[in-house]
């Protein structure tokens, strides 16, 4: 069993927010640019000790990144912060351009991503994101699970010389990984093994992962649990050592099913071993205002789509 | 400093490599790359100060140059030869496979001098703001040069950056306007009229000039302007009036050479107003 029972909840753009102040202290190079959303990001702390190295573009996404890839030419680390819609959608070509062609040491840091962000509806709940970016080359593609995991991923992104995209997100969300991480990117975290199905799950959904592998091991169903918190590169030794175990799998994200982890799972499946996969994710739609529990219930993103999932991808496995 | 006479000598030599360039593959820009040659020959051999050898993607202690109008790729690829940054022989590459000399710049095949990657347009000013803001956390007091399309001013990111420029005072940039009034589909005046360019960029906090972009005399001393003018609290935008395709007389004063190339009798006929200087690649 996983443990479940939570002491604590905190928002996994804290974890950046927290992650970027570190970072201001250790890394001279690291500048910070933020398009009017710098309470909503938790940029502020990192404003407030740093203002010489604190950007504010006001609401003008593409400047922002254009002055981004400037400042990575000019030697600087830049870490660009406002919602994923304005970070990714709206800026695409800036991005393909400026960043990822140019092979800009840009850090596009995106919150309120998916259907978590609840009341503000569909114009802000963004679910392709991680496939915008991870279609564009030289990108790495982060989707931290809790608040402690988005810290380390930030700190560790500013060690690595290129772009990358780290999604997170706006509600307080279940703390569970180790506050001492060091985080790999591209290396995929077992949270629990088993032998039945594997469960590969990115971000929030995370969670709701641990939460179905507890209902399920008491239905007799084995787990193997595994947090892909880098959608791109992906670990794919990591997914092929533990298909070739439970021989079936359930992806479970907040994105749609077109573009997302799914979807890069059974890329590498097809090609090295063809594997039943259910896909735990939004099929096709926008989302709509509501709760974030409520709207993962209601889009199938919720702990009782996931049992099902693996429910019925081993009974196909078994048929 | 280039005398005029020197500096006119390279712009012949800069003119004949554009046109040979893109009559050779059949494909490229020669109109603006034209209208631009006096503005980068004066701008790289007698304005920047830059070290070509080693190249240094940061350009720390140099001037920086930005093109944001990348389809004018000839004239900035010619340029970056004559000044040293690879050797003009490179210049028969231009848009073949597996060459530095993409259609348009690019830093992926690591051509020494480019920056960053252009074409799709409007994206340069913020690039050379970005790198400006840079060298002032650096406290490098070299400047950012950038140059961009007057048709390309009609995309939004580039009001963004000059309203950020001038509200940040960012006064160790200076940009310029190609003003041909030339755009693909036509006069820039039909298409979408920029009706009192200057008065816009004075309304965002620039520090607004004009020069005449096809005589080196006034290019020199317009970029000599421009530079004293820098670090005075506003970003310098020169309104830079060109002839597309100048210099080759078929090609001036229509828009039609934006992105079409001379076939042979036209080729001959280019150089032929254009006497080898210092030698074709």
């Amino acid at each position: 069993m996983v443990n479940t029972e939570v002491l604590e909840k905190k928002d996994t753009r804290s974890g950046f927010g927290a992650g970027l102040l570190e970072l201001g202290r250790t890394n001279p190079e690291v500048v910070a640019l933020c398009a009017d959303l710098t309470g909503s990001l938790k940029m502020d702390a990192f404003e407030k000790e740093f203002p010489e190295r604190f950007f504010q573009a006001g609401i003008a996404e593409a400047n922002m990144i254009g002055m981004a890839a400037g400042l990575a030419t000019g030697g600087k680390i830049p870490f660009t912060g406002t919602f994923a819609n304005f970070s990714t959608g709206r800026v695409y070509d800036q991005i393909r351009q400026s960043v990822a062609y140019s092979e800009k040491n840009v850090k596009i840091c995106a919150s309120h991503a998916g259907l978590t962000l609840g009341e503000d509806g569909a114009t802000h709940q963004i679910l392709e994101d991680l496939g915008l970016m991870k279609m564009l080359p030289n990108m790495v593609v982060i989707n931290p699970c809790d608040y402690n995991q988005t810290k380390a991923a930030t700190i560790a992104i500013a060690d690595h010389h290129g772009p990358c995209y780290l999604r997170f997100g706006r509600p307080k969300w279940p703390v569970f990984t180790d506050p001492n991480q060091k985080f790999e990117i591209g290396k995929a975290w077992t949270i629990q093994e088993g032998t039945d199905v594997t469960i590969f799950a990115t971000g929030h959904l995370v969670w709701k992962a641990m939460e179905a592998a507890n209902e399920l091991e008491q239905k007799g169903i084995s787990v193997e649990l595994i947090n892909i918190h880098t959608i791109k590169p992906l670990d794919d030794a990591a997914i092929l050592k533990s298909v070739a175990k439970t021989k079936c799998v359930v992806t479970a994200e907040e994105h749609q099913m077109n573009g997302g982890l799914g979807d890069s799972v059974c890329q590498l499946l097809a090609r090295n071993n063809p594997t039943p996969v259910e896909m735990v994710a939004v099929n096709d739609q926008f989302g709509e205002s509501g709760k974030p529990e409520q709207l993962l219930d209601k889009y199938g993103l919720g702990t009782v789509n996931i049992v099902e999932a693996v429910q019925k991808v081993i009974a196909r496995k078994n048929g | 400093m280039k005398t005029v006479a020197e500096l006119n000598d390279i712009v012949r030599q800069v003119r004949r490599d554009i046109v040979r360039m893109v009559h050779a593959l059949q494909s490229g820009h020669p109109g603006g790359s034209l209208g631009c040659t006096e503005y980068f020959t004066v701008l790289y051999h007698n304005i920047m100060k830059y070290s070509a050898v080693p190249f240094n993607m940061e350009g720390k202690n140099e001037d920086v140059f930005i093109l944001s109008n990348g389809h004018i790729s000839p004239v900035f690829y010619s340029t970056l030869a004559h000044a040293g940054y690879f050797d003009k022989s490179e210049l028969a590459t231009f848009r073949k496979l597996d060459s530095r000399l993409q259609g348009h710049p690019a830093t992926e095949e690591g051509l020494p001098g480019i920056r960053i990657a252009s074409g799709s347009l409007g994206q340069g000013l913020s690039v050379a703001v970005g790198l400006a803001q840079s060298k002032k956390l650096n406290k490098d007091s070299q400047n950012i040069y950038v140059l961009m399309g007057d048709g390309e001013l009609q995309e939004g990111q580039n009001w963004e950056a000059i309203m950020y420029a001038g509200h940040n005072k960012v006064d160790n940039l200076i940009a310029t306007v190609d003003f041909n009034l030339a755009q693909i589909d036509g006069s820039t005046t039909d298409i979408m009229g920029f009706h009192e360019l200057n008065s816009k960029f004075e309304a965002f906090g620039w520090d607004v000039m004009e020069m005449d972009g096809n005589d080196v005399e006034s290019v020199n001393n317009g970029l000599l302007e421009a530079k004293n003018r820098s670090g005075s609290g506003k970003p310098v935008v020169i309104i830079m009036k060109t002839e597309m395709g100048n210099g080759v007389d078929f090609m001036m004063g229509s828009h039609k050479w934006h992105g079409i190339p001379p076939n042979d009798e036209q080729l001959e006929s280019a150089l032929s107003q254009n006497s080898s200087s210092i030698g074709d690649y």
